[in-house]
């Protein structure tokens, strides 16, 4: 609940500061690509994209601004303290994570203060745990937990020995020596021979599974550490101490969630988060194609790859410009791919759902059956249909409508591309929305359109002022993550067009990339071409994720309170 | 949503500007479902095509036969279901259902922890999962090929290699039953709980039976995901034919060199893909509708 006044103070701060960041961001980068000589194209693209953004932070916080003053004025005039639903702002936003900061290192202060306080005021069972850990469960009678901790000790101290060590060692060279001709002598005779070396990709793989093996390390030790405490404390209070039984059965009542999550987080932990720091890292060294890690060793490069993406210092043809190119056409595709959908889906429920329509049912079957079929069938059909020789132009042609050799360039063309292909998402799209609408609209409240009809509303300010805001309160979470999902969305880019027409400037120079590639077609595409350049890809990777997250974070904390999940239980 | 034949008689063109709005959605629909079933009739049609095997300018086929139905499915030198189709047909199937099962235990174990338990980390978790889902997971590829290749589990062993991957961070994908749980009222658990039952048999005896209808759209989904994917499976049966599935198989039909002699192959095997999955879709359809919209209003 909602008791403090807003500050606008705070708010104009906020707002101020990120303006000014953007506009010097925006100075500099022109100035810089003045300097390098580059034409006025591409600073004035990110120039505009910077802008933009300057244009809707300030228009939703000035939003943000009337609101808070009318906020305070109400307060002011009644004198009671309002309650009023939260709703965050940019300066909530920011003071977030600080707190958010704050808090991280105080509870690592209290970690630290707690581990040194047990220890002093433990007995020297719990001292002595410090070093091998279980010992106070095992020698107070808690065998279970005993043997697991100080199983886990031996396996870590093992694996660190004969393993982890090796890896870790290597991890800041990635490799030394690479596959290699030798000598051997072999039965007394001297042949040439193939000798492997380091292995780069290994070096790094297991150098992170070690240090996450090294982080699981320090956390099960605190744990320890944390056991001694609360087993002193019950033992000091006069109870008895959970027998390893108790424990067990624990696993399926009050811990039980501990049970649920094990499989699932491993697996996210492994096939997800592991591959993620891994390719995370792969961006600062030079894996690709040629340096696989084996044959060549890959080494360290640092933020070599992003200044070569970021940099538009360098020429038309270079991943830098590719990237610009590419970023701003997955913005526009994903704008116009979300709401293309969102308003002719709603549109379609609206049509089927309105009183005196018959056979609703038949409709609704017929374009969810089209949800069924496997997307890529249909989606592969369609693009050979408007193929230049597929079905579409050589009908027209059959009929002499056109000429051939003047067939219409629905995949030749970079804009009739682009355009069918939003098109052709609509007719993907409509299916899935008109179901999701459909169900919105029938829990509108029947009132309101009855009291709406009574003042002498007619069918469009009904839906401006009822239908729209409510279809928008409720499906603002997915609005976000189907525009997200529209800006990853790869199979409906690849199926239709593998990303072309090709672009001849970068298709060479930087992976081949087209006129409708989205950036993760782009990614797919440089790590299956010839040079396989993974560290680009993953610098792309990165960057996608930047820009995500950016956005996602922005609309997250202007939505209007996320809905407390606690008021359905 | 406009219901304006309630509306109380004001005019008398009332009536009738309702009846030609009526008459124009009718229109406006009926030449929908025409567009969008269009593309599907047409592989049908062209799926029965046999004077031809390229893309023509027409769609009813002059001479009708199986024939390409039968060249997917038999061939002289392999016999009855020794085609490659056949091969990338089964594999399919093969990681569908071992997904769908799999996946499902998964996503409900998932989804019930979280809805039900508020243990310490668990808002964190959730955040942390979020932020994860932020990059693209086709970024991982690159890792999981090299690990599996050293597993032994691509190309021609590509069908575990899949499975694997498909399933082993579907936990992400929580959000849809979540919703669905957390509007199983807590009394009921707490009911259960005070007559000494232990939190795993509050799920499995009173939970479980209560959450079917999210339980087939989540073997549903899951099953239904593996017929349509083409990143990671083109990614681990790279250069073999063994290990495809049919969306890999397919797709390499209607490349350049190929399409000219397997288009009509391309639309009889997308027939084929497509009637079971349909089928069964059609028969759970409304379980699928109320996940969907479920998800949807919960975000």
């Amino acid at each position: 609940m909602y008791k403090k006044r807003i500050t606008p103070a705070l708010i104009k701060l906020v707002l101020g500061i990120i303006a000014a960041v953007l506009a010097v961001l925006f100075i500099i980068t022109t100035v810089a690509s003045v300097k390098a000589g580059y034409s006025a194209l591409k600073p004035a693209l990110w120039g505009g994209m910077l802008l933009i953004a300057a244009i809707v932070l300030l228009a939703v916080g000035s939003s943000q601004l009337v609101r808070a003053r009318q906020f305070n004025r109400m307060v002011e005039e009644s004198g009671v303290t309002v309650k009023e639903e939260k709703r965050a702002t940019i300066g909530d936003f920011f003071k977030k994570i600080f707190d958010g900061i704050k808090r991280f290192f105080l509870s690592i202060g209290n970690e630290f203060k707690d581990i040194i306080t047990t220890f002093i005021n433990g007995d020297w069972k719990t001292k002595l745990s410090y070093l091998v850990m279980g010992f106070g469960c095992l020698a107070r009678g808690q065998i279970l937990r005993g043997i697991l901790f100080l199983l886990f000790e031996i396996v870590f101290i093992g694996y660190m020995i004969f393993q982890g060590g090796y890896w870790l060692s290597m991890l800041p060279s990635l490799g030394k020596v690479g596959q290699h001709k030798e000598w051997v002598n072999v039965g007394g005779i001297s042949v040439e021979k193939m000798l492997p070396g380091d292995n780069s990709f290994k070096i790094l793989l297991y150098g992170v599974l070690t240090m996450f093996f090294i982080i699981a390390f320090i956390y099960t030790w605190r744990q320890n550490v944390k056991q001694n405490r609360i087993a002193e404390e019950i033992i000091r209070s006069g109870k008895k101490l959970k027998s390893g039984k108790s424990d067990l059965r624990s696993l399926v009542d009050d811990q039980f969630h501990k049970t649920l999550l094990a499989l699932p987080l491993t697996g996210i932990l492994i096939f997800t988060v592991m591959p993620i720091v891994f390719m995370v890292l792969v961006a600062f060294t030079g894996y690709d194609g040629a340096h696989n890690g084996i044959a060549n060793l890959f080494h360290w490069e640092g933020l070599k790859h992003f200044q070569e993406l970021l940099s538009w210092s360098n020429g038309s043809n270079t991943y830098s410009a590719t990237f610009g190119e590419i970023l701003t056409w997955t913005l526009i595709w994903a704008v116009f791919a979300t709401f293309s959908n969102y308003f002719l889906g709603m549109l379609v429920a609206m049509a089927i759902n309105k009183k005196g329509i018959k056979l609703k049912k038949v409709w609704r079957t017929i374009l969810v059956m089209t949800i069924a079929i496997p997307q890529f069938i249909s989606l592969l059909y369609v693009s050979k249909m408007f193929a230049k020789n597929g079905l579409i132009n050589l009908f027209l042609i059959d009929h002499g409508i056109i000429k051939l050799g003047q067939e219409l360039p629905f995949w030749e063309d970079p804009t009739w591309a682009r355009i069918t292909v939003i098109l052709i998402n609509i007719w993907i799209g409509i299916p899935y929305l008109m179901l999701i609408a459909t169900g919105i609209l029938m829990n509108i409240p029947a009132d309101l359109y009855e009291s709406a009809k009574i003042d002498g509303a007619n069918s469009w300010q009904q839906y401006k002022k009822i239908t729209l805001p409510y279809m928008l309160f409720i499906t603002g979470p997915y609005l976000l993550t189907s525009f997200i999902g529209n800006m990853n969305n790869f199979n409906v880019i690849y199926l239709l067009t593998g990303g072309g027409p090709t672009n001849p400037a970068a298709s060479t120079a930087a992976g081949n990339a087209g006129y409708t590639d989205l950036l993760i077609t782009w990614l797919y595409k440089i790590t299956m071409g010839e040079e396989a350049k993974y560290y680009m890809a993953s610098v792309i990777g990165i960057m996608v994720f930047v820009v995500v997250g950016i956005i996602a974070l922005v609309v997250y904390n202007l939505l209007p309170s996320v809905k407390n999940e606690e008021d359905f239980q | 949503m406009s219901n304006s034949n309630n509306m109380p008689k004001r005019h008398m063109g009332l009536r009738t500007a309702n009846t030609v709005s009526n008459v124009l959605i009718y229109i406006l629909l009926v030449v929908i479902c025409i567009v969008w079933l269009i593309p599907f009739i047409f592989i049908l049609l062209q799926s029965f095509r046999v004077e031809s095997t390229c893309q023509v300018g027409y769609v009813i086929p002059h001479t009708w036969g199986l024939k390409n139905y039968v060249n997917l499915l038999y061939s002289e030198s392999s016999g009855l279901f020794g085609t490659a189709f056949s091969k990338w047909y089964l594999n399919t199937f093969i990681i569908a259902l071992c997904t769908a099962v799999i996946q499902t235990v998964i996503v409900l174990c998932m989804s019930y922890a979280l809805s039900r338990f508020r243990f310490k980390m668990r808002k964190a978790l959730m955040q942390f999962m979020l932020i994860l889902g932020f990059f693209p997971g086709m970024l991982t590829m690159i890792i999981l090929y090299r690990v599996l290749k050293d597993l032994g589990l691509t190309q021609a062993n590509a069908v575990p290699g899949l499975i694997l991957v498909y399933v082993a961070s579907s936990g992400m994908g929580y959000y849809v039953s979540k919703g669905f749980f957390d509007t199983i009222p807590k009394s009921l658990d707490e009911a259960a709980r005070i007559d000494g039952a232990t939190r795993a048999q509050v799920l499995w005896r009173i939970i479980l039976p209560l959450a079917k209808p999210i339980v087939i759209y989540t073997v549903l989904t899951a099953f239904m995901a593996p017929w349509g994917d083409y990143v990671f499976a083109s990614y681990i049966s790279m250069g073999s034919t063994a290990g495809k599935n049919v969306a890999v198989g397919l797709y390499e039909w209607l490349s350049q060199d190929q399409i000219m002699n397997n288009y009509t192959m391309f639309c009889a095997g997308g027939v084929l893909v497509a009637i079971p999955v349909t089928v069964l879709f059609m028969c759970l359809q409304k379980y699928y509708v109320e996940g969907v919209t479920g998800g949807a209003v919960k975000g």
